[in-house]
This record gives structure tokens, sequence and C-alpha cells, in this order.
């Protein structure tokens, strides 16, 4: 027999503190939603639903946020392939630009959707030519929720997209499907779960996008003034208003995760024979 | 007619062989895990490149490093089944083996009249509608066997079609694959580490050793005449260099062999010549036989294996090296009380040996 | 690094707690002085405070800008400050009512709205006028910033003048297509030339934005003139705050204040 090599209470105090330490995470979480709850007077959920600002504040949000994540799923599939799939010079660099927006201040990428595809901006003059105005415009609301989307759905969906078995690829090639029907066929549905916990992450974060949206789309009722941006306003005007807005908006980023996770398990049952082992020369 | 002469190397281990199969035959390749059986297949199939090498296949040209002729997996004739079979799990029976209609340009509909005419075949019918992991091990790989062949393939390729299943199931699903087999018009490349499942299936077997063709040939030739040690562990046989000592009366021959003489009866020429002996041809004992007619090896147990599929036999291995085998029944083990770390002796007729140079 | 969708509300929540938490990191062995200023001061109380330091050695002064309305929030949710001067006596009046001064308040200085319009001048805009043509872009403060209030203020005082439609403010603000959230993000906007004109204070506009903006004066009896008031908080350190009004009150004050373009105090009668 070997002894244990540490002391006898080692064990049980780092458990100890690992539970301490996950215990303080979830408070840190919790209690600013709670305090929030209990900010919000009983009632004033509904009331505040029936207000007509806020309601256009909401059917703004989202609309320009399911626009958003719509809009990432289109243009972020092609690039999560091209990233799950081939090697090619420059991927690092551009693998750190499709992560960019993520720890990008969104006050900044606010800024620097002005400097580019704003009126003086750097395609401003183009954008111009055809007739498009993005600042001070829902569409410019939209833009700055892709910028800050995008990443993770393109995440969620290279992740995705990785993780299918170069085993069903194989079978795809030999029995004559092309790299567009393997993709179709074989790829896409395989990574769907994936590809929705993306889609769910993208108009999540959509939904809640403050910084971005006021410096470069503004700030207007009807026009640009989402959720978030009228909760910021409330803070200055209505306490009791803000803390609902903002509980209506947590509680629908709430659903929508509890619901993705639903969906995402739920998609297909993974192969249950034969299991899958990694591939092995001879 | 299947010629493939490749060559190829992955890290440390290269991979250097000469193939040729007849359309209607099945081709077994043979071999330890790790003797490049699946490379070879991937090469075939078009999954992997070779460094070097050609590769022909019902008249066409599908590989040739020489002249950079290159055909991708989804051009050849092809139709391989992994080791697990990969069937698509989010398609049913019917769409897995539709798939590669739909792939290569049939409409739905026909594809899907295809599929089920390929899956009545197989008697598969019943399965149609049903998804990959509603379905047993046999039933998957009849599936995956029907999703390759109703693309007609020149080249059937098969990585190890039993090895996925478990030891009851086995047995039926092997006799129905050799009905299958048997009635294929395609060459059939099988892969195989068992040398059971190569003697059952292959009209010619290749035995693969370290990335080399170590012996080509049908199961009686391999089996009689072994040509590397490792050859004969693979088919189960006792395999000894000897030296010839003199030569007797009639075809008596006398032979020095690292584990001590022996006396066969051989029509060889030659100084040098292999002696095989199969195992159940060999009796242990725990006294010295006193039988003259025979050859005795004394040895020490070092493993008792039983037999698949019951364990009615054992095989019990005798050091020291190089090892000798005896196959005996489990019973007759058990009645000596035999054990590893044991000294036994064992016997063999001088007609049990065959000698070969 | 997934971030979740309350991230928004994280960053107000941050925001709120930066203001009410930078103020009481206090630097070893120095005094700090805590000013709250609304964001129109942010140049003339950076050379204040500049001033201060070097009258007062040992003491340190953090200056916190911010639309008056949120310095007051900040203020009322617990944020430390020893000193808070606004753009109206609204929100003065706001942390009085809370019990949020140690004292008086005192007017310091003045300012006086004006149009700003990006010098390549792409709505055209010669005259007041011409801001109700439709489709300008127009930017101000939200009305709940003082400085959109007096924006809004000047606009509905030219209802009807000479030479303006009587409903002049609703046809200008028909052409409102953002509310900032402070008086500089107007200015920003303007001089980034993504809006055609916006209202701010005549100080707004420093030596770095004279090339890039040009100026339109409101007359006189149409400009709300903005009134600054400062003020002791509760709670802080008053005597190092008092001597930090008397500076701005004071010669010296006044000097620099001028410099940045405030019109001094009114008179009292």
């Amino acid at each position: 027999m070997i002894a244990a090599s540490s002391p006898r209470w080692r064990e049980p105090l780092g458990r100890a503190l690992m539970l301490g330490l996950a215990a303080l995470v979830a408070a840190l979480v919790a209690l600013p939603v709670v305090a929030l709850v209990l900010r919000v007077p009983p009632g004033t959920l509904l009331a505040q639903l029936g207000n007509p600002s806020v309601q256009e504040a909401l059917r703004l949000s989202l609309t320009t946020s399911v626009a958003a994540a719509l809009v990432s799923v289109v243009i972020g599939l092609p690039m999560a392939h091209l990233l799950a799939t081939r090697a090619f010079p420059g991927k690092r660099v551009l693998e750190i630009l499709m992560d960019l927006p993520m720890v990008i201040p969104p006050t900044v990428a606010g800024f620097a959707l002005l400097m580019a595809f704003g009126r003086a901006g750097l395609l401003g003059g183009t954008l111009t030519a055809f007739g498009i105005s993005l600042p001070f415009t829902t569409a410019g609301v939209v833009l700055a929720q892709v910028f800050m989307a995008v990443p993770f759905f393109v995440g969620a969906a290279r992740a995705g997209f990785s993780a299918v078995d170069p085993r069903y690829l194989d079978a795809a090639a030999t029995l004559r499907a092309g790299e567009m029907h393997t993709f179709w066929r074989v790829r896409l549905p395989l990574a769907l779960p994936s590809l929705v916990a993306g889609l769910g992450m993208a108009w999540a974060r959509a939904l809640g996008e403050f910084g971005a949206t006021i410096t470069f789309a503004g700030n207007l009722a009807g026009v640009t003034r989402t959720v978030p941006l009228d909760v910021y306003l409330l803070l200055h005007e209505d306490l009791e208003a803000a803390a609902t807005l903002s509980l209506l908006l947590i509680v629908m980023a709430a659903v929508l995760l509890a619901g993705m996770r639903q969906a995402g398990l739920g998609l297909f049952a993974p192969p249950r024979a034969p299991r899958f082992a990694p591939p092995r020369a001879g | 007619m299947l010629r493939a002469s490749l060559r190829h190397a992955l890290g440390e281990f290269r991979l250097e062989c000469e193939l040729e199969a007849a359309p209607g035959s099945t081709l077994v390749l043979v071999g330890e895990s790790g003797s490049g059986k699946t490379t070879v297949l991937r090469l075939l199939a078009g999954l992997l490149r070779p460094d070097a090498g050609r590769i022909e296949c019902d008249g066409a040209t599908w590989c040739d490093t020489g002249t950079r002729q290159w055909w991708s997996p989804q051009r050849r004739a092809v139709g391989y089944l992994s080791q697990d079979y990969a069937l698509f799990p989010h398609l049913s029976v019917l769409d897995n083996v539709g798939f590669g209609l739909v792939a290569s340009g049939h409409g739905r509909r026909t594809s899907r009249g295809m599929a089920a005419a390929m899956l009545e075949r197989l008697g598969l019918t019943a399965l149609a509608e049903r998804r990959p992991s509603q379905l047993s091990g046999g039933q998957q790989q009849r599936v995956a066997l029907a999703r390759a062949l109703v693309l007609e393939p020149a080249l059937l390729l098969l990585d190890e079609p039993l090895s996925a299943l478990d030891l009851e199931t086995r047995h039926a699903v092997r006799t129905e694959l050799r009905r299958t087999l048997r009635e294929l018009p395609c060459v059939t490349v099988f892969v195989t580490h068992a040398p059971m499942e190569a003697m059952l299936f292959g009209d010619r077997i290749a035995v693969l050793e370290r990335g080399r063709v170590a012996q080509t040939g049908d199961a009686p030739a391999l089996l009689r005449r072994p040509r590397t040690r490792y050859v004969a562990t693979l088919l189960g046989l006792n395999l000894l260099p000897g030296r010839v000592r003199h030569r007797g009366p009639g075809d008596e021959v006398a032979l020095e062999t690292p584990r001590g003489l022996v006396t066969l009866l051989a029509a060889e020429a030659g100084e040098e010549l292999f002696l095989v002996v199969s195992p159940d041809q060999v009796t242990l004992s725990r006294e010295p036989p006193s039988a003259s007619a025979r050859n005795v090896f004394p040895g020490v147990v070092e493993e008792i294996l039983p037999e698949p599929p019951h364990g009615e036999r054992v095989r019990v291995v005798l050091g020291p090296a190089p090892s000798f085998v005896a196959e005996v029944t489990a019973q007759a083990s058990h009645a000596m009380g035999l054990t590893a770390g044991q000294r036994v002796y064992a016997s063999f007729k001088a007609t049990s040996v065959a000698a070969y140079a | 690094m997934p971030l979740t969708p309350q991230r928004a509300h994280l960053q107000f929540g941050v925001v709120l707690l930066a203001g009410a938490l930078l103020p009481a990191l206090p630097l070893a062995g120095q005094q700090v002085l805590s000013v709250f200023a609304a964001a129109s001061l942010t140049e003339a109380f950076n050379d204040l405070g500049r001033a201060f330091e070097r009258a007062h050695p040992g003491v340190t002064v953090r200056l916190n800008y911010s639309g008056s309305q949120v310095l007051a929030t900040q203020l009322e949710q617990g944020a430390r400050a020893d000193v808070l001067a606004t753009a109206d006596q609204r929100w003065m009046q706001y942390a009085r009512d809370r019990r949020l001064l140690a004292g008086d308040a005192a007017t310091f200085a003045r300012n006086r709205l004006v149009v700003v319009i990006p010098r390549a001048n792409p709505g055209y805009v010669e005259k007041l006028q011409d801001l109700t043509r439709p489709g300008l872009k127009l930017v101000l403060a939200g009305a709940q910033v003082p400085a959109g209030g007096y924006s809004r203020e000047s606009l509905r005082r030219l209802n009807g003048a000479p030479g303006f439609p009587a409903a002049f403010d609703r046809q200008v603000l028909a052409n409102l297509v953002s509310e900032e959230e402070n008086v500089r993000a107007v200015v920003a906007k303007v001089r980034l030339r993504e809006a055609d004109a916006g209202i701010a204070y005549a100080t707004d506009v420093g030596a770095r934005d004279r090339d890039a903006l040009t100026i339109l004066e409101i007359p006189d009896p149409y400009n709300p003139i903005a009134e600054y008031p400062i003020a002791v908080v509760a709670g802080g350190h008053r005597e190092l705050a008092g001597a930090f009004i008397a500076l701005v009150l004071g010669p010296e004050g006044q000097a620099l204040l001028a410099t940045r373009g405030f019109l001094p105090p009114a008179p009292r009668r």
C-alpha cells in the first residue's frame, strides 16, 4: 500500500474551496437579477407591456435582432465552413479578425462602424451613390448588431463543422458526393445542434446590443431606440420603468437560452451503435 | 481487373505493395493492426494520394503519379465500407442507400426507387424508414453494403466489416456476407486481422507485414507453405527454420532446429528448410513420451489461451523462444493440470511435419 | 468567451458602479477631491483642476464628466463625490431635493446655445430657417439632458418669431434623427459629418473643432442662456470642496472659464 502523499485535510479543503467559488460566481450573476426583480413593483410588468413607447422599443428590438441573427447565419455559414475545413495562408489572421468584435468595446465598435459605413466613412461615398444611408436608420441598428453578433455564430458553427466525424465525409466522398452536396446533406445536418446554438447566441447578443447601436445608429424612438437604449434613457427618468424593462429583456434572453438548449439537445439522438473510434492506420 | 502498385509514407511508416485481383473475386488483405491495411483501402478509394504509384481498375486508370493522373473518390467506381459503416445518423435507411444516387445526379424519385429495390434485394425492406441508431450492428452492415452496391461499383472495399459486431451475431452475418460477395461481379478487397476470415473470404490472400506484402496465395497454399514466421503465426501455425543434419533411407531427414532435432519425411532438396507443424497435431504430456516414432520438444508453459468461440479448445504456448504452440482440448488441459511455468513435453509424429525450401 | 445577452445591462451597471467606486480609491499619502461636472465643462474644469492642484500640493482632483442627469443619478445611487457642477438648475434641484448637497448652490457661469454645422455643410444650412428643410439630419441631446432641454426651449421660442413659422419647433423636430446622451456626442456626430446640424453650447466648439465646424448664432431673446450651478456634496471633504468652489467663483477661475467661452454669471440683483 502506498500512503497518501498529501495531508488528509487537503482533499476536503480543496473541495470546499471549489464549492465556495462556484457559489460565489452563481451569486455574482444571480444577485443583480434578483435585485432587479425586487425593484419591479408587482403588476408593472404587464402595465409596461401596455405602454406604447415600450411596445415600440420591443417591436424594434425583436425585428432588428431577429434580422441580425438571420443575416449572421447567412454570412457566417460560409466563413465557418471555410475555417473548419480549409488550411490556407492568413487563416490565423482571419480567425483573430472573426473573434475581434467579441473583445472590442461596443462603443469603439460603433465608432469604427461610423468610420467605415458612415456618411463620411470609407464606404460612405459609395453607399450614398447607391442611395444607402446607414447611420440613424433601422438598417444601421441591424448592421451594428450583426457586427457584434456574427462572431458568436461563426464560432459555434465552426466548432460544429469541425466536430463532424471525418468518416461520414469519407463515406460521402466515396458515394459520389461533391463538396457542396456533402456540405448541405452531411456537414450541415450533422452540425445542426451547434448551428442552432450559434443562432441563439447571436440573437441574444443582438438583442442586448447597446454601445455599438447608440454610437453608430443613434437613438430615436421607433427608428433606432431598441429596448436596451430605452432602458438607458429610463434610468434617468423612471427607475421603476427601467427596472421593469430590464427584467423583460432578461426574461426574454433566459427563455431563449433555455429553449435553445432544449432544441440543440433534442434535434436528433447521437448514433447509439456503432461507436466511432478515431481512425487508425492498418 | 484491379492492378495497383502503391508507395506511401505516413511518418515513420512506409507502405509499398503491389496488388492484383480479378473481377468477381475477393482479395483479402490480412495483417495485424498497424500493418497498413486501412491505408491501402484509403489509397484505392482515393481518400489518400499515394506518394508514388498507379491504380488501374475496370479498364480505367484512376491514379498514376507518373502521368499525374488523379481521379477523386467521387469519380472512381468504388464502394467503401469503413469499419463502423458510417451510416449517416440523420437519414433513414432508405435515404442512406439513396444518398449516392442523389449525389451522382439521379432524381429524388428515381433514387428512392432504386434504393428500395436494393433494400429488397438484401432483404432490408422492413428497415427502410428506420434511423441507423435503431439498427443492430449486423443490420447496419447490410445497409452500408446496400448503400455502396446500389452505385454498382467496379471495386468494393471492406474494412474489417465484421469487427464491429459482437461474437454472437458475427457468425450469422459472416455467412450472409459471404453469400452476398460471391454473387458480386466486381472486385472485392476485404481487409481483416483475423486469419479465419481471410481463409473464409479470400479467393486470394495477401499477408501484409509492416507495409509490405509478405506473401500472396490462396488459403491452402498459405497454410501449406507460410513463408515467414509472421505468416505462420498469423495463420496459427508453428514455423521453425531448420538445417539438414543427415538424410536417411527413403525421405527421412533429420533437421537441426532452434528447439531441437526433428525427424521428418521430406522430398525437398537443399540444406536449409522451413518446417511447419500445425498445433492440433501436437500432443502434450508431463513425462517424456515413450513412443520413439515421435519428435519431442521439452518446454515451459507460458500461456494458456482459450480458443474462440467457446473455449472448448485451448492453445498452449511453450517457451523459451522461439515459442511453440500446441492446441489441445480444454478437458485434456484440465486433466493434466496445466499451469503457467510448468515443464511439459510436446510431441508430434514425423508425418505431421511439412517441410519446404 | 461567450458573452451573455445581459451584457448591455451590465454595461450601464458597470458605468454606475465605476462612477461610485473610482473616486473612492485613495492614492497613497494624497488627498483626493472628487468633482462631478457636466460634460460641457470638460476642458474648463480640466484647467481648473490643474490650477487647484498647483495651489494645493498633496491634493489630487479627480474629475468625472457626464450628462448632468447621469451625475445626479450616480450620486443618488451612492456614488461618492465632493463637488457637483451641473449644466442646469433642474438637476441641481434634483440633487438638493434628495438631500445630496451640503449647502446652497452658486451659479458660476452661463453658456449660450449655438447651431453647429459641418464645414462641408452637406445639408446646405445657411440660416436657422433651413433647419426645417425636410430630409435634413438633425441631432440634439436627449430631452432629459440639460442641453437637450435648452435646445427644445430655444426652438419653441422661435415659433412665430419674425421670419419663422408658427410651428417652427415641430417642423425642426421632424428632422430629428437621434437623441444623444450628452451634448458632446451631438458635436461629435456633426463633426463626423453624419449629421447635417446639431445644437450645442458655444463652449462645446473647441479650438480643434473650429476648422471642422461652422457656427450659426441663435439671437439672444430666443437663446435660453444655460446657467451652471456648483455645490458642495454632502458627506465629502467639505473644506477642500469649499476651496475648489471659491477658486471657480474667484477671479482666476472666472478668467479660465472666460477663455473657454463661458459667460460670467448674471450680476446679482
